[in-house]
C-alpha cells in the first residue's frame, strides 16, 4: 500500500472542479484509492464521496492506494494536486 | 382554435409547433423482480444511455456557451460514474429483488438527504445535481423523455410554466422561434432573454401549459401579447400577413442603423444598449447602438462554482471595449445578492434580499472581490471608452468609499507601470429613492447618473416586482416616478453632468416622449428596441415634449399620464 499526506492550500478547498479532476485522475487506475480527512475515509473514485467531505483550505488529507498500479496512481494524484494549485 | 392573452414581452410574430418544456411523470413504484441479472443489465444500460445524452448536452453547451457553462454537465457525468452510487443500487436490486427504478430512487434519496443536511450552502446545492442525474436515469428506465432543449432540431415554439436561466442557455436560436409562458412579466428573466435572442415572446398567459399540447400549431404574437392555439387557415393567413408587415417595418427601421438619433427639432440624444456578455455586442452593432449604457457584469460570476479570475474578467471587458470601437461602454460593477445568488459566496439567506446585503454593499465589505474586478476594468480601460458605474448607491459616503478603492487600485497599477486610461468617468446607478432625492449633492461628486428604473420603481412604490399580487403597483408612468426622474435630470444638468437611463422604461414608446421632455441624455435599452426608438424620436419635437413637463408632473395618476401621452403623441 502506498500513502501520502497533503496540505490543502487552495482558497476554495476541494470543491466541485478540483474534486472533479481528482476523481477523474483516480478513476484511471486499477488500485483501490481512498481519501482520508477528519477521521472519515471515502473512495477517491467517488465524486459524491469526495464532495461529501467538504475539504476546506488548511485541511490535511491522506491519500492511500493499494493495488498493482498503486505507486503510479499516487504519483498522478500528487501531480494533479500540485498542478491544480490545490495543495502541497 | 383557442386564443390566450398575455404580456407582450418581445416583438415579432412566429408560427410553429409547440415544444413543451416540462418534466414528465417520473413516479416510481416498487416491484418484485424475477430475473435479477436482466434487471441489473437494464439498469446499466440506462446509465449508459443517460451518460451518452449528457455527453451530447455537454458538447453542445460547450460549443455555444463555453467550457465554463458546460462544467456542470461534466460533474453530472462523474456522478453517473460514481461507484458509491451505482454499486449500492445494484446491491439493492440483487439483495431485495426490486426493480431498478425503485433501487435507484431509494439510493439517490439517501445521498440527496445527506447533501441537503450539510451546513455549507454550496454542498446543499450539490443535492440538486444528484436529483438531476437521478431523474435522467429513471426517465430512461421508465422509457419517458426528459425534454432537452439543447437537442431541438426543428422549428418550435417553447411552451413552459417559466424559463430558468439554465433552460434558456440551452436553447438554440436557429430552431426556437418564440416562447410563451404561464408566469412572468416584461422584466422577468424569460422576457429579457427573448429580447436578447430577438425572438417573439408572450409571457404571463397563466394557462399556456394547460391549453397547449406538444406538437400543436401555435401562433405567438409578441406585438399584441396574443397566443393562438390550433389556428384556422384564415387565421394563419392573417398572421402571415401581419408577420410580413412587421418584417417590412423592421427593414424600414434598419435604414436608421447608421444615423444619429435626432429629434424633429434637431435635439441629439444617445441610444445605447444593455448587455450581459461580450456575445451581446454583435446585437448592439447590428441594431445601431451608439454605445453600451449598461454592461451587467454579474453574468461573469453566475452559473459557475468559483469567482472569475482577474484575467477572465479582463478578457471580457477588453473584448467589449474593443468591439465597440471607442463608443462609450458603461460597465456596472458587480450587482450580486438579492435575487441573484452566487452559491460559492456562501451568503446566509435573507428575509428581504432586495433590501439586503447586495451590490455595492457587498463589494465594500468583500473588497477582494471588488478590487479584482476594478483591476481588470482599469487594465482594460486603454482599449476603448470605459465608464465605470457603481450599483445600489444609497449614500454619498458609499460613493466616496467605492471611488477611493478605485483610485487606490489605479495608483497601484500606474506604479507598476501598467497603462490605464486617464479619462475614465465614474458614475452611479440611481435606483434608490434616497439617492434620487439627494441628486443635487451627488451631482457634485459623480461624473454621470444612470437611472435604473426597474429597481427605482419597486423601491419607490414599495412593491416587490417579482410578486404578481402587487404587480399593479409597478407603475413606470406614476407621477411619483416621473418627478424623481425629473429631479435627477435637473440636478445633473445644473452641474453639467449627463444622465442616462438603463431600465426597461428607456425603450418604452410611451415613456420616450416623456423622457425626452424631461431632458434625458442617454437611453439604454434592449438592443432590439433601439431602431424603433430612433424612428420614434425622429418624429418627436423636443421643444413640444418639454412644454408638457409641468403638466405631466402635476398629474395625479398613471392612467392620466398614459392617456395624455397616447393622445398627444398618437401612440
Amino acid at each position: 500500500m502506498a500513502e501520502k499526506t497533503f496540505n490543502i492550500t487552495a482558497d476554495t478547498g476541494i470543491h466541485a472542479r478540483p474534486a472533479t479532476i481528482l476523481v477523474q485522475t483516480a478513476s484511471k487506475f486499477e488500485a483501490d484509492i481512498n481519501l482520508e480527512y477528519n477521521g472519515k475515509t471515502v473512495n477517491l473514485k467517488s465524486i459524491m464521496g469526495v464532495m461529501s467531505l467538504g475539504i476546506p483550505k488548511g485541511a490535511t488529507i491522506k491519500v492511500t492506494a493499494s493495488g498493482a498500479d498503486e505507486n503510479d496512481a499516487l504519483q498522478a494524484i500528487e501531480e494533479t494536486i500540485k498542478k491544480e494549485g490545490l495543495g502541497e | 382554435m383557442i386564443q390566450l392573452s398575455g404580456i407582450a414581452a418581445s416583438n415579432g410574430i412566429a408560427i410553429a409547433k409547440a415544444y413543451r418544456l416540462e418534466e414528465p411523470d417520473l413516479t416510481v413504484s416498487k416491484k418484485e423482480i424475477q430475473n435479477i441479472r436482466a434487471e441489473i443489465e437494464r439498469f446499466e444500460q440506462s446509465v449508459e444511455s443517460a451518460k451518452a445524452e449528457l455527453e451530447v448536452i455537454k458538447n453542445s453547451t460547450e460549443e455555444r456557451l463555453g467550457a465554463d457553462k458546460a462544467a456542470i454537465f461534466e460533474a453530472h457525468l462523474l456522478v453517473l460514474n460514481d461507484p458509491e452510487l451505482l454499486n449500492p443500487v445494484k446491491e439493492k436490486i440483487e439483495n431485495e429483488a426490486v426493480n431498478a427504478e425503485f433501487a435507484m430512487r431509494e439510493t439517490a434519496d439517501q445521498f440527496i438527504a445527506m447533501f441537503e443536511a450539510m451546513e455549507n450552502e454550496y454542498m446543499r446545492e450539490r443535492a440538486a445535481d444528484i436529483r438531476d442525474v437521478t431523474k435522467r436515469v429513471i426517465a430512461h428506465l421508465l422509457g419517458v423523455q426528459i425534454p432537452n432543449p439543447s437537442l431541438i432540431n426543428e422549428e418550435v415554439i417553447i411552451v413552459a410554466e417559466d424559463l430558468t436561466p439554465s433552460d434558456t442557455a440551452q436553447l438554440n436560436k436557429n430552431f426556437v422561434k418564440a416562447f410563451t409562458t404561464d408566469i412572468g412579466g416584461r422584466t422577468s428573466h424569460s422576457a429579457i432573454m427573448a429580447r436578447s435572442m430577438e425572438i417573439p415572446a408572450v409571457v404571463g398567459t397563466k394557462e399556456a401549459t394547460a391549453k397547449i399540447e406538444s406538437g400543436a400549431l401555435v401562433i405567438v404574437d409578441g406585438i399584441e401579447g396574443q397566443v393562438i392555439i390550433n389556428p384556422s387557415e384564415d387565421c394563419i393567413a392573417e398572421y402571415e400577413k401581419k408577420r410580413e408587415k412587421y418584417e417590412e417595418q423592421k427593414a424600414e427601421w434598419a435604414k436608421l442603423k447608421d444615423e444619429p438619433t435626432l429629434s424633429k427639432d434637431g435635439h441629439r440624444v444617445e441610444l445605447a444598449a444593455n448587455i450581459g456578455t461580450p456575445n451581446d455586442v454583435q446585437g448592439v452593432l447590428d441594431n445601431g447602438g451608439e454605445g453600451i449604457g449598461l454592461y451587467r457584469t454579474e453574468f461573469l460570476y453566475m452559473g459557475r462554482d468559483q469567482m472569475p479570475t482577474e484575467e477572465e474578467q479582463f478578457e471580457a471587458y477588453k473584448t467589449v471595449l474593443e468591439r465597440m470601437e471607442g463608443k462609450p461602454v458603461v460597465v456596472r460593477t458587480l450587482d450580486i445578492g438579492g435575487d441573484k445568488e452566487l452559491p460559492y459566496l456562501n451568503l446566509p439567506k435573507e428575509l428581504n434580499p432586495f433590501l439586503g446585503f447586495r451590490a455595492i454593499r457587498l463589494c465594500l465589505e468583500k473588497q477582494d472581490i471588488f478590487r479584482t474586478q476594478l483591476k481588470a476594468l482599469l487594465r482594460a480601460s486603454k482599449y476603448g471608452n470605459l465608464k465605470i458605474m457603481f450599483p445600489m448607491i444609497a449614500t454619498i459616503d458609499e460613493f466616496h468609499q467605492a471611488k477611493a478603492i478605485l483610485l487606490e487600485e489605479k495608483e497601484k497599477l500606474v506604479q507598476a507601470g501598467i497603462e490605464v486610461a486617464d479619462d475614465i468617468e465614474v458614475g452611479i446607478m440611481v435606483e434608490i429613492p434616497s439617492t434620487a432625492v439627494m441628486a443635487d449633492q451627488f451631482a457634485k461628486v459623480v461624473d454621470f447618473f444612470s437611472i435604473g428604473t426597474n429597481d427605482l420603481i419597486q423601491y419607490t412604490m414599495a412593491a416587490d416586482r417579482m410578486n404578481e399580487r402587487v404587480s399593479y403597483l409597478y407603475q413606470p408612468y406614476n407621477p411619483a416616478i416621473l418627478r424623481l426622474i425629473s429631479i435627477v435630470i435637473d440636478a445633473a444638468h445644473k452641474e453639467g453632468k449627463w444622465v442616462g437611463m438603463c431600465g426597461e422604461m428607456a425603450g418604452d414608446p410611451i415613456a420616450i416622449p416623456l423622457l425626452l421632455g424631461l431632458g434625458l441624455d442617454e437611453f439604454s435599452m434592449s438592443a432590439t428596441s433601439i431602431l424603433p426608438a430612433r424612428s420614434q424620436i425622429k418624429k418627436l419635437s423636443k421643444q413640444e415634449a418639454e412644454s408638457f413637463k409641468e403638466k405631466v408632473l402635476s398629474m395625479q395618476t398613471t392612467e392620466e399620464v398614459v392617456s395624455f401621452v397616447k393622445k398627444t403623441f398618437q401612440i
